[in-house]
C-alpha cells in the first residue's frame, strides 16, 4: 500500500507541475462539454431559428395570412434581401430567391404561387388546388423538414376563416347524400389514398405527391446540390481536412522547437539565416505540405466518393492555397508562443479541437445556434469551409470567393506578424 | 581545407578582437571584462571549469549574444554582421544537427544557409567529408551514427562555409578516448593549415596538446593569459609539486600539511618546491612528527596546477 501511494504521489505531483497535461485532463473536457451542451442540449432551451426566404406572389388575405403565420414561429422569415447601403431592397422573387438559397442567403425559400388565395387547403387528392414550392439547399437536413411541418401547422392555426370556407365546400362537395357522383369521387380520393400508402417510401419526397393528406400542397425541389453523387462528401473533405491541416500544421511549426532545444537554431542564426528570413522558410514549408494533404483529401474524396474535383479545379487551387497559408501562419503562432515541444502538444490540441468544434468541422454550423455561428467566424474553419462550400457545394464562380480568400490571408498575414514577434526570445541571448 | 572565401574586403588583418567584453544574465556576471586578441594562425584555449563564462563568450563572438559592454570584431568587422558570419565558424556544444537528415543533407544545407553557391558546397561537403572520416556514411541519417561520429559532423558542419576563424566550443564533451583522439587529429590538422582557432575545454590535456597560448578563464573573467610554459612559469616560476598520500588523514596530518604551507585535498597533501632535493626534508619531517607516508610523487606544475594556483580549487569542480 505505502509503495502504491508513493506512486499515486509521483504521478500526482508530476502532472501538477505539466500544466499542459492538466489543461488536457480537466480544460479541454469542459470546454467540449460546454460547446456540445449549447449546440445540441438547447442551453437555453431554445433551437436555432431557421431562415426562410418567402415570396408571396399571390398577395391574397390567405397568402398573407400564411406569412404572418410563419413570422410568429421559431423562422426568421425573410421577405426582402438586405438592404444595401442603406437601400431597401425589392422583395424577393421566385428567381431571385432560388438564386439567394443557391447563394447560401437562407436554406429555404418558399413560393406562395399566384391563386394560392382561391382555394389555399384541401384533403385528400385528386382536386385540383395552387402548390407552394419550396426549394432547398440538399446539404442542410434539417431546415426543410422543420418548414415543411410548420407550414401544415400554420395551414391550421394561422388561416381559420380559409379552413371554414373550405370545410363548406366540402360540405356542399360530399354532405348532400351520396349520389352515384359523390361515391365516384369519394372512391377516387380512397383509391389515391390507398396508392401513395402502397407506395410506401419509395422514391425522394419531391417525387411523392405532396397532397398526400396535407391541408397545403406543397412541392419540394433541391435547387443546390441536385446534381450532387454525395452531398455531405464536399463538407467533410473540408472540414476534416482544415482540422487535420491544423494539426499537421502546428507539428510542423513546432519543428522550431526541436531546432531550438537542440541547438540547432543557434547554428542556423549564425550563418546568414536571418530569424525573419527562417520563419518565412518554415511558413512556406508548413503551407506547402498543408495544401499537398488537401490535394490528397480531395483527390480521394473524387476516386472513391465521386466529388466533382476536376470540374472545380480553379476553386479548390485559389481555397486551397489561402486555407494552406492561414493555417500554417496558426501553426508557426502556436509553436512561437510555446518553449518546448511538451508545451505545444497540448496548446495545439486545446487550441484546435475547440476550434474545430466551433468552426464546424466536427458537424456543420447551420446546426449551431446563431451566436455560436457568430463565433464561429473567429475560426479559420468556418471561413475555410464556406469557400470550399462555394466551390463544390454551390457551383459559385471564382470571384465569389473573395471574402474567404480575403479573410483568410489577413489572417495568415496577421499570424505570421505575431508569430515574429513571439520568436524575438529565440533571436539573442 | 578549400581556400577560404572572401565575402567582405577584412578592414583588419587581426582574425579575431575582443574588448572589454561584459555579459550579465540577471544577477550573474557572464563574462566580466574579457579582452584577447586571437593571431592569425594560432589556436587559442579557452580553459575553465563548467559554468567559467566559455560558452557565453563564444556566443558573444557568433553573434548569438548581446554582450552588455565591450565589442567584438572579427577582421574588423562587428560580430552580427554578414562579414563576420562568414569569417567565423562555430562548433557548439550542442550537436545541432539535423537526426533525420543524412550526413550530406546535413552538410548541404548548412553550406546552403551560408550561401554558398553550388560548386562551392559541392567541393566544401567532399572535404568537410573527409576531414571528418565520414565520407563512407555520408548517406546514412545521423540519427544511426554514434556519439563520436555526431562530434565529427558537429564539427565539420562548422566548418562547411570555409571560415577563416574557428570557433570549438568543448569539442570533445561526451565522447570516449578513441574518438576523442580522433578529433585532436582533425583539429591538428586544421592547425597545420595554419587556421585561426579558439578552443574551449575544461581539459587540461586538451589545452597543453592544441593550444598555441592559453587564457584561464573562471567566473567570467581571465584570470591567467600566455603559452603553457608562462603560465606555469608565472605561477611557480621554476618550483616542483610533490604530492603525499599520508597513512592515515587526521586532524593531526591536516593541521601539519598546513603548518609546512601545503594542501590537504581529498586525502592528499600538495606541497611546492624550489628543488627536488628539498623532498628528502619533507620525509624527515613527516617521519619526526610520526606521520607515516604510503605514497609520495614529484610533478613539474602543470595547467591544472596553475588553476588551482590561481583559484584555490580543482579546475574538474
Amino acid at each position: 500500500m505505502t509503495f502504491i501511494l508513493a506512486i499515486v504521489h509521483t504521478g500526482l505531483t508530476a502532472l501538477r507541475r505539466d500544466r499542459g497535461a492538466l489543461a488536457l485532463s480537466f480544460i479541454l473536457p469542459l470546454a467540449f462539454f460546454t460547446i456540445f451542451a449549447v449546440i445540441f442540449g438547447g442551453r437555453r432551451g431554445t433551437t436555432p431559428k431557421i431562415s426562410v426566404i418567402v415570396v408571396d406572389e399571390d398577395h391574397s388575405r390567405a397568402s398573407q395570412q400564411l406569412v404572418k403565420g410563419l413570422s410568429e414561429e421559431s423562422l426568421t422569415v425573410i421577405t426582402r434581401p438586405a438592404p444595401k447601403r442603406g437601400v431597401e431592397q425589392p422583395e424577393y422573387s421566385a428567381a431571385s430567391a432560388e438564386a439567394a438559397v443557391r447563394g447560401g442567403a437562407a436554406p429555404v425559400a418558399l413560393i406562395i404561387p399566384k391563386g394560392f388565395g382561391e382555394n389555399p387547403i384541401s384533403f385528400g387528392g385528386g382536386q385540383e388546388r395552387p402548390t407552394i414550392q419550396l426549394l432547398k439547399d440538399s446539404s442542410d437536413m434539417v431546415a426543410p423538414q422543420v418548414i415543411t411541418g410548420l407550414l401544415q401547422k400554420v395551414a391550421m392555426t394561422a388561416m381559420p376563416d380559409a379552413m371554414a370556407t373550405q370545410g363548406s365546400k366540402y360540405m356542399e362537395m360530399y354532405a348532400g347524400g351520396f349520389t352515384a357522383e359523390q361515391r365516384k369521387r369519394i372512391n377516387q380520393g380512397l383509391e389515391e389514398l390507398h396508392r401513395q400508402e402502397s407506395a410506401g417510401n419509395s422514391g425522394t419526397q419531391s417525387n411523392r405527391n405532396p397532397n398526400a393528406g396535407m391541408p397545403i400542397a406543397v412541392a419540394t425541389r433541391d435547387v443546390v446540390g441536385e446534381n450532387k453523387n454525395n452531398p455531405m462528401v464536399s463538407f467533410y473533405a473540408a472540414a476534416i481536412g482544415v482540422m487535420f491541416l491544423l494539426f499537421t500544421a502546428s507539428s510542423a511549426g513546432g519543428s522550431l522547437l526541436d531546432e531550438a532545444e537542440s541547438g540547432t537554431l543557434d547554428r542556423v542564426l549564425s550563418s546568414r539565416v536571418s530569424m525573419g528570413t527562417l520563419l518565412a522558410g518554415k511558413l512556406c514549408y508548413c503551407s506547402l505540405l498543408a495544401f499537398a494533404q488537401l490535394v490528397l483529401m480531395f483527390i480521394w474524396a473524387w476516386l472513391v466518393f465521386k466529388l466533382d474535383f476536376i470540374p472545380h479545379l480553379a476553386g479548390f487551387a485559389i481555397m486551397g492555397i489561402s486555407t494552406a497559408f492561414a493555417v500554417a501562419a496558426f501553426g508557426m503562432l502556436l509553436a512561437s508562443t510555446c518553449r518546448t515541444r511538451a508545451q505545444l502538444g497540448p496548446l495545439s490540441t486545446l487550441v484546435i479541437l475547440i476550434m474545430s468544434s466551433i468552426g464546424g468541422s466536427m458537424f456543420p454550423r447551420f446546426l449551431m445556434p446563431e451566436a455560436m455561428q457568430k463565433a464561429g467566424l473567429l475560426t479559420i474553419n468556418a471561413w475555410a469551409i464556406d469557400g470550399f462550400t462555394k466551390v463544390f457545394w454551390r457551383d459559385e464562380p471564382v470571384a465569389h470567393l473573395w471574402q474567404q480568400v480575403l479573410v483568410l490571408l489577413l489572417a495568415g498575414a496577421a499570424f505570421f506578424v505575431i508569430a515574429r514577434k513571439f520568436a524575438r526570445k529565440w533571436e539573442y541571448s | 581545407m578549400p581556400s577560404a572565401r572572401v565575402v567582405a574586403a577584412p578592414s583588419s588583418s587581426q582574425p579575431l578582437r575582443i574588448e572589454a567584453l561584459v555579459k550579465l544574465f540577471g544577477q550573474l556576471t557572464a563574462v566580466d571584462g574579457v579582452s584577447l586578441e586571437l593571431n592569425s594562425g594560432e589556436c587559442f584555449g579557452l580553459l575553465g571549469p563548467n559554468g567559467a563564462g566559455k560558452s557565453t563568450l563564444i556566443r558573444s563572438i557568433v553573434g548569438r549574444v548581446i554582450p552588455d559592454a565591450g565589442s567584438v570584431s572579427v577582421f574588423g568587422a562587428p560580430a552580427d554582421s554578414v562579414g563576420a558570419r562568414m569569417a567565423l565558424g562555430w562548433v557548439p556544444q550542442e550537436l545541432a544537427l539535423y537526426p533525420r537528415l543524412t550526413c550530406r543533407e546535413n552538410l548541404e544545407a548548412f553550406g546552403k544557409y551560408h550561401g554558398l553557391s553550388r560548386a562551392a558546397l559541392k567541393a566544401a561537403v567532399v572535404w568537410c567529408l573527409e576531414w571528418a572520416g565520414l565520407a563512407d556514411r555520408a548517406e546514412d541519417t545521423v540519427a544511426s551514427f554514434s556519439g563520436g561520429m555526431k562530434r565529427r559532423l558537429n564539427m565539420a558542419a562548422g566548418l562547411i562555409h570555409q571560415p577563416k576563424v574557428i570557433l570549438m566550443d568543448e569539442p570533445t564533451v561526451g565522447v570516449d578516448p578513441q574518438s576523442r583522439n580522433r578529433i585532436f587529429e582533425m583539429i591538428e590538422k586544421l592547425r597545420d593549415q595554419g587556421i585561426s582557432m579558439i578552443y574551449t575545454t575544461h581539459y587540461m590535456e586538451e589545452a597543453e596538446r592544441l593550444c598555441d597560448r592559453i587564457a584561464i578563464i573562471d567566473h567570467g573573467r581571465i584570470i591567467a593569459l600566455g603559452t603553457r610554459e608562462e603560465l606555469v612559469h608565472n605561477a611557480f616560476a621554476s618550483r616542483s609539486e610533490v604530492f603525499a598520500r599520508f597513512g592515515n588523514s587526521g586532524e593531526s596530518v591536516v593541521a601539519w600539511v598546513k603548518e609546512r604551507g601545503g594542501v590537504f585535498d581529498n586525502g592528499t597533501a600538495r606541497f611546492t618546491m624550489d628543488r627536488a632535493t628539498d623532498i628528502a626534508g619533507l620525509l624527515e619531517a613527516a617521519a619526526r612528527a610520526g606521520h607515516e607516508l604510503v605514497d609520495v610523487s614529484l610533478r613539474k606544475p602543470n595547467l591544472e596546477s596553475v588553476f588551482l594556483h590561481w583559484t584555490g580549487r580543482e579546475l574538474r569542480d
